[in-house]
């Protein structure tokens, strides 16, 4: 069973290879074959994940070792592949989503020219997120991280002739890159400190450490360790400060986003805390670190996702702020990292099939983002109308749906963080954020299928694109919404399926929490307040958050141009001025950093260098005078040295 | 001769010389010094290598005075005779108008050759007096069986090796020689048609270059042609003349001819106006 | 007279020679100025071989005068064909060596 792992990632590997380098023979069939490979992937995951529900809870981890990568001395870096449960829900989530998403596209993308390209990229995302999950020590996990990074980069821009799709891909490699050197920071100071970075050493060791037993590591390495961790995390997965790409990412084609920026990719970061937990839970400041962010980033995230009127970006705020949960949970130890884990699949689903949703809209609406533009679709488009709203009832957590189970498990342990204050202020914090997801998923929800159609022609891509679109349509073609067709359809019924009864099925006996108890370690929340109160408050304030919207946005017409809005609104609509802020500290700075450098460059440094060059350069051009090249001049030189020997023998002689 | 050559065999044993060479020294030795300065100094490569040709017959002098009789007739006929004849003949073929100017180029370099020169003379003066030579053997004993025949005996016996590798030298030299100076022609010899038609090729001087004269007023070779403005022209007068430097320059005369027409006929227009103003 | 007078001469003519190596720039002149140098070592062999009684300096005069020969022959070919490729005799023209 074991030889099944390397296939896992064989197969996609195989995909983008030959998809990628087949040319443009395989234009016809390049999207079944990745699909294929997709599908043939999660076959084995779902092979894999029977054999492994087969065994005892503790004998479930699989390794496979492929081959000694870089054996340098006491630096053993293998290509080792470790398959616990852990690892077993991503392969699932990965290939299971990825698969759907694969089918979708073939449906999505098939005007476009570069189909088969797409699909390569794809394939090569999978095979990385797969590397990046499977990976049994941290350079290897990097390799997968860097190779999702790439994947991303690439599947962003991938209509790079579109000025804002490669500032977006640009855009979020830079980003990632920060995170990316936080990763590296990080395992370099894992070597150093445990002279390994396979999982089971480094976590072995930590765990040592924190029972008290021989080979201490000091709280502050753990912590630096872990701070890097995080940062690497906020890179990935997008959390304050770092979260400003994915907004933007939105650029990119939308299965896309579906997969890579809302459902996968983007929880690499909350995998690498937990999958690190021991480190963690050796350094408090770093969980609270870890807290923080998670805290920050959902409220954030939720407020933006509030402002925008892009749908697509909208959702990103919305994934942003469920990432933020997922992170906050992570942060929380042992009590959370399973519901981390849970709202991480869970969310994969309905945040998938929102995604696929709101491409199905703007398949029908000519592209159209703005919601503005919407309204009324649900009688166009009736399956996308139901898959959408039952993503929408899971991800504000109505009772009994998917969200509901997971988003409520993560209240209750923000709750139990500690007896005090903090347990208080996350709490609340989680708690708030809940209100405002049911605020802006139901302002969405509105806007886009329900009020009157607020249609507009679309702008004709041959006229200049600022022109004003004739009222008679002669600008462009009025949009006519349709369903679209099955290709598409079917996934996104089957993702339905999953936002509404897996969260159910997870909670069931809790057969989630048991199932990765192994890996992740469980200990029961105890929350400041009882159980049933919180859900109580988690139901009113969902009540409350779906109510403003429909006083604000079902009752009242919406205008088809935004109103001005308060400052809060601007700024959301900004992304809370993220980018302002990014341009004042960070470029802003960063040029004048790099200007005073310069200037210290060119005045110090090549001051002395140019001044020793130019002291030589002189000297050599006073000796270089001696240097004429005139014969006699050397002949000189030569009866001057043998009128000096023979002085030098005749006083040698005569003392 | 032997009876001659004995003679000078025993004054030669002596330490001191007899009071005949130490005139034939002195005089002959400023001589020879005076020579050797005018070769350094005398601006003509000419005149130079005749000072040298001075010089190398009084050192033979002083070689047959030492008793190196067959180096003292080999230095006339050799050194004198050949030698220096073959660089008279290089000066000629050089081209013996090219008078090297004495000016210096290189600056400071006479002052160092000057001093280094002087510095290596003293050095070596003291060294010799520094050595207190007392004795000198003479070569009568070495001369006794004639110095042709003494130097045959040497040559031929105790230095064959060195003489076959010198003639080896010698060898070689001439023919390293003809390899330096010898030209291969690698293309034939343009004719007349072709010499004119590479003439019009490259577009200069078409016509036969000007006659040397001025207004048919001179009509000598070493004359050159005056241009309007009256400078010389020097392409005129032929390139022997012209590297000899025996071109006569006219120019002046010409010039001052010019204006005292002018001024002439200056005068001549200011008294017509007289004329008319009185009138 | 003491006959090392001979060879104070010959070291003045040696010193001379060089001098005009070093001074003049055309290329015969300084040739004759080295074959002035070598007439001046000659001068001071034959002075040796008169003090030493045997005829070792001489022969080794006589050879010098024959490398002499050799080198002028060579020399003057140089320069010859120096003269044809550069129309000077001018040592200083040949200054290659400069930077």
């Amino acid at each position: 069973m074991e030889n099944l792992i390397a296939l896992l990632v064989a197969a996609p590997l195989l995909g983008a290879v030959v998809l990628l380098c087949g040319g443009r023979r395989l234009d016809k069939a390049g999207h079944w074959l990745g699909t294929l490979l997709a599908l043939g992937s999660f076959v084995v995951g779902v092979v894999l994940f029977l054999d492994m529900l087969g065994r005892d809870g503790e004998d479930r981890a699989m390794h496979q070792h492929l081959f000694s990568w870089i054996p340098v001395g006491g630096f053993q870096a293998d290509v080792a592949f470790q398959l616990d449960q852990l690892s077993m829900t991503f392969v699932l989530l990965i290939t299971g989503v990825g698969s759907l998403i694969h089918i979708y596209s073939i449906g999505y993308m098939e005007h476009d020219e570069r189909r088969r390209r797409f699909f390569g990229y794809l394939n090569l995302f999978l095979a990385a997120m797969l590397i990046l999950v499977i990976a049994d020590n941290y350079l290897l996990l990097y390799v997968g991280w860097e190779g999702v990074g790439l994947a991303s980069y690439l599947l962003i821009g991938f209509w790079q002739h579109k000025p804002s799709a490669a500032t977006a891909a640009k855009k979020a490699f830079l980003v990632n890159r920060v995170g990316d050197m936080g990763l590296s920071i990080a395992i370099m100071l894992m070597f150093t400190t445990f002279g390994t970075f396979a999982f089971g050493d480094v976590l072995a060791a930590t765990g040592a450490e924190t029972s008290g037993a021989a080979a201490p590591v000091s709280e502050g390495k753990l912590t630096a360790i872990g701070l890097m961790l995080l940062l690497a995390a906020c890179g990935k997965s997008a959390q304050v400060p770092l979260q400003s790409w994915l907004g933007d990412a939105m650029e990119g084609p939308t299965p896309v986003s579906a997969l890579i920026h809302a459902a996968t990719m983007v929880t690499a970061g909350v995998y690498l805390i937990t999958r690190s937990g021991a480190i963690f839970n050796g350094a408090p400041d770093a969980q609270l670190a870890v807290v923080i962010v998670g805290a920050v980033t959902l409220l954030f995230g939720a407020i933006v996702g509030c402002a925008k009127d892009d749908i697509k970006k909208a959702l990103a705020g919305s994934t942003m702020s469920q990432i933020g949960y997922m992170i906050l949970a992570a942060g929380l130890g042992p009590i959370g990292y399973a519901f981390a884990i849970m709202h991480l699949v869970t969310h994969g689903f309905f945040k998938a099939g929102l995604f696929l949703g709101a491409g199905s809209v703007m398949h029908g609406m000519n592209d159209e983002v703005d919601m503005r533009k919407y309204g009324g679709l649900r009688k166009y488009m009736p399956v996308t109308f139901a898959t959408f709203g039952l993503g929408y009832l899971a991800i504000i957590g109505f009772p009994g749906l998917s969200g509901f189970w997971s988003k409520d498990k993560i209240i209750e342990a923000a709750f139990a963080y500690d007896d005090g204050i903090r347990g208080w202020i996350f709490g609340g914090v989680a708690l708030l954020g809940a209100g405002i997801t049911a605020f802006y998923m139901t302002r969405v929800m509105l806007m886009t299928f329900f009020g009157e159609k607020r249609w507009q022609p679309t702008p004709d891509p041959h006229k200049d694109p600022s022109a004003e679109p004739a009222a008679d349509g002669h600008g462009g073609e009025m949009p006519h919404p349709h369903e679209s067709p099955k290709s598409m359809t079917i996934p996104m019924i089957v993702l339905a399926f999953g936002s509404v009864f897996a969260g159910g099925l997870f909670s069931l006996n809790e057969s989630f929490v048991k199932w990765l108890e192994p890996v992740t370690a469980f200990e029961h929340p105890h929350p400041v307040i009882s159980v049933p109160a919180i859900t109580g408050a988690t139901m009113v304030v969902l009540v409350i958050g779906v109510a403003i919207a429909w006083f604000m946005y079902g009752k009242r017409p919406v205008p088809v141009t935004a109103p001005r809005g308060s400052l809060l609104t601007r700024a959301a609509r900004r992304d809370l001025l993220q980018d302002d802020f990014n341009h004042v500290v960070l470029v802003r700075g960063g040029e004048h950093l790099t200007r005073s450098l310069v200037y210290v460059d060119h005045t110090l440094v090549d001051g002395v260098v140019n001044g020793t060059a130019a002291s030589f350069g002189g000297l050599s051009g006073r000796l270089r005078k001696l240097q004429n090249g005139y014969a006699r001049s050397y002949a000189v030189s030569m009866l001057g040295g043998t009128a000096v020997l023979v002085a030098a023998t005749l006083l040698m002689r005569a003392v | 001769m032997s009876a001659l050559a004995s003679t000078a065999v025993t004054d030669l044993a002596a330490y001191t010389t007899s009071t005949g060479e130490a005139v034939q020294f002195w005089v002959l030795g400023t001589v020879a010094v005076i020579g050797a300065l005018c070769t350094i100094l005398m601006k003509k490569a000419v005149h130079s290598a005749l000072c040298l040709a001075g010089t190398m017959i009084i050192l033979a002098v002083f070689y047959l005075a030492n008793g190196a009789y067959f180096l003292g007739i080999v230095q006339v006929v050799v050194y004198t005779g050949a030698i220096m004849m073959l660089f008279l003949f290089v000066v000629m073929l050089v081209g013996v108008t090219a008078a090297d100017s004495l000016k210096e180029t290189i600056k400071g370099q006479r002052w160092l050759a000057a001093l280094c020169g002087l510095g290596f003379a003293v050095l070596l003066t003291a060294g010799i007096g520094n050595a207190a030579i007392t004795e000198f053997n003479g070569l009568g004993a070495a001369n006794a069986g004639g110095n042709v025949e003494g130097l045959a005996a040497l040559i031929f016996t105790k230095y064959v090796f060195a003489f076959e590798i010198t003639g080896a030298l010698l060898i070689t030299a001439a023919v390293g020689a003809m390899v330096l100076t010898h030209r291969e022609r690698t293309e034939r010899a343009l004719n007349q048609r072709e010499m004119a038609e590479r003439r019009v090729r490259e577009g200069k001087h078409l016509p036969p270059l000007p006659a040397p004269g001025v207004y048919a007023r001179h009509n000598a070779v070493d004359i050159a042609g005056l241009l309007p403005d009256g400078t010389p022209s020097e392409l005129t007068v032929m390139q022997t003349l012209r590297q000899r430097g025996q071109i006569r320059d006219v120019s002046g005369e010409a010039l001052s001819d010019l204006a005292a027409l002018e001024q002439r006929s200056a005068e001549r227009l200011g008294r017509d106006r007289e004329q008319e103003a009185s009138k | 007279m003491n006959p090392v007078n001979y060879l104070y001469l010959a070291s003045l003519l040696f010193a001379i020679g060089a001098t005009g190596v070093l001074i003049r720039r055309n290329a015969i002149v300084v040739f004759m100025c080295i074959e002035l140098m070598l007439n001046a070592c000659n001068l001071a062999l034959v002075a040796f071989s008169r003090m030493h009684g045997n005829l070792d300096g001489q022969i080794i005069a006589f050879f010098t005068m024959v490398v002499a020969a050799a080198e002028v022959v060579v020399g003057l070919a140089i320069i010859v064909s120096l003269f044809r490729s550069r129309h000077s005799a001018s040592v200083d023209d040949a200054s290659l060596m400069k930077l």
